[in-house]
């Protein structure tokens, strides 16, 4: 079953996620990675209303025609690189969703654990596809200071695929697979 | 560009292997989906168009500056319209280049052959896997790896471990043994070159490939690490001399979103044909 998820995203719903369940995203997100987070992390301002909402670890290719912008690809990224600011934004910003691939670690997960916050992950390299179900290009801040990759998007999207990796219990898909990995490579390497 | 067709198979009898109702079934099939819109829309693969390395056979007495400089303004164009991403940093001020023209962007590798006709071969890497690629230098005790083939083993299955799905799995992983520092990331990734089918022709490297894949799908580690049989869709090892005091094994990550051309070009410049 696809669990259907909108924005704003309610509390109670984000902690009946749990890890393993696929949901189908509509409404507002707002990309973010590497340079976003550590200027949220600092205490820079938010151009935009990050409570309650969705932030996607992507650098999408947009191309501006006519004077709107279009975006064509807008997969994941690694979401690891953001793990030292993660914690913070969700405690400060109250962000409900985080959305990118390969996980992320113990203080994001424990952030998400306790200011009920849940980790996606989206398929890595699936960039046509998520990008046919971006509706809308709202908006983009930092598009000079910080490049078109790195830039805060304001997306509309509709039907965005993903699949619950860490719930608001704190579980995570991650960590499971980690562990039971580990156990077999080293009966491997025997 | 394109999935290769050997890649796309690949991920084919992939699905065959997996549970219809597993999470790897569902990225399988959203990555062949995927694909699909792509080449239907004429759009990204992945919106990590990554490091453009271009593999240029030439013959003798061939002008590489204006080959250089041709394909850098291909690129530049090819940014413009949206093929490719703003995808190439200054790493001082972290400015952002508008076109992908950079001190090592995109990246050229010449070779001069015998024949007259030009081949010109592209690899586009994304960062998400090339930040998964390790080197290891032997004997490492952190993973008990002696400097032989069952050396080589442990530190291709440690980096495949390592990498779990951040390289977006499954990949395929391109190993050297040998050669310095630089050769041998040169080298593991020019194994990318190679179709997913075919195998060493070091006859004990071609087993050492078998044996990897073996023991890769015991990990469980599956397509984006979310558990699943498919772990790599392919592994190529191949050896370059060495010193006697270095014992490099060099493993290069590629991503599923595995984006390979090549063409061999006429000498009025036209498409002679198609390479992959």
């Amino acid at each position: 079953m696809i669990r259907e998820l909108e924005y704003p995203f309610a509390l109670n719903k984000i902690r009946d996620l749990t890890v393993g369940q696929r949901v189908s995203i509509s409404g507002k997100l707002f990309t973010g990675r590497d340079r976003l987070h550590k200027y949220l992390f600092d205490g820079g301002k938010s151009p935009v209303d990050l409570k309650d909402g969705a932030i996607y670890h992507a650098g999408p290719v947009a191309i501006r025609r006519d004077g709107v912008w279009v975006v064509k690809a807008a997969g994941p990224t690694t979401s690891m690189r953001e793990e030292p600011y993660m914690a913070k934004i969700i405690e400060h910003y109250r962000v409900r969703v985080i959305i990118g691939k390969g996980g992320m670690g113990e203080a994001t997960r424990n952030a998400c654990a306790k200011y009920g916050c849940v980790y996606l992950q989206a398929v890595g390299g699936a960039a046509s596809l998520l990008a046919e179900s971006i509706k809308a290009v709202n908006s983009v801040s930092f598009l000079s200071e910080f490049g078109a990759a790195e830039a805060l998007w304001e997306l509309t999207v509709k039907g965005f695929r993903a699949v619950v990796t860490i719930d608001a219990a704190g579980r995570s898909l991650h960590k499971r697979i980690e562990r039971s990995s580990r156990r077999v490579l080293e009966k491997v390497l025997k | 560009m394109d999935l290769p067709s050997d890649v796309e198979a690949g991920i084919k009898r992939a699905l065959k292997k997996e549970r219809k109702d597993s999470h790897a079934y569902w990225v399988l099939e959203t990555i062949l989906e995927n694909a699909a819109i792509s080449r239907r829309n004429d759009t990204p693969l992945c919106q990590d168009t990554g490091t453009l390395t271009f593999y240029f056979g030439v013959p003798v007495g061939f002008d590489t500056n204006a080959i250089v400089a041709h394909t850098r303004a291909a690129v530049a164009k090819a940014t413009r319209q949206g093929y490719l991403r703003q995808n190439t940093i200054d790493s001082v001020s972290g400015a952002s280049y508008d076109t992908n023209i950079g001190s090592a962007s995109p990246v050229f590798v010449f070779q001069q052959q015998a024949r007259k006709k030009v081949e010109v071969r592209l690899i586009m890497k994304g960062g998400g896997s090339e930040n998964v690629g390790l080197q290891y230098s032997l004997p490492d005790f952190s993973i008990n790896a002696n400097r032989d083939l069952e050396g080589v083993r442990r530190c291709i299955l440690d980096a495949v471990w390592r990498a779990q799905g951040n390289g977006c799995a499954p990949g395929v992983v391109g190993v050297c043994v040998g050669g310095d520092r630089a050769t041998g990331y040169k080298q593991s990734k020019e194994l990318f070159l190679r179709r997913l089918p075919d195998r060493s022709r070091v006859k004990a490297l071609a087993r050492l490939e078998e044996r990897i894949m073996k023991d890769v799908e015991k990990l469980g580690i599956g397509p984006m690490g979310l558990g699943g049989r498919t772990t790599l869709l392919g592994v190529k090892i191949d050896a370059l001399s060495r010193l006697p005091a270095s014992f490099f094994v060099t493993v290069s990550y590629m991503c599923w979103a595995f984006r390979r051309r090549g063409v061999l070009l006429g000498s009025e410049g036209g498409v002679h044909r198609w390479l992959y």
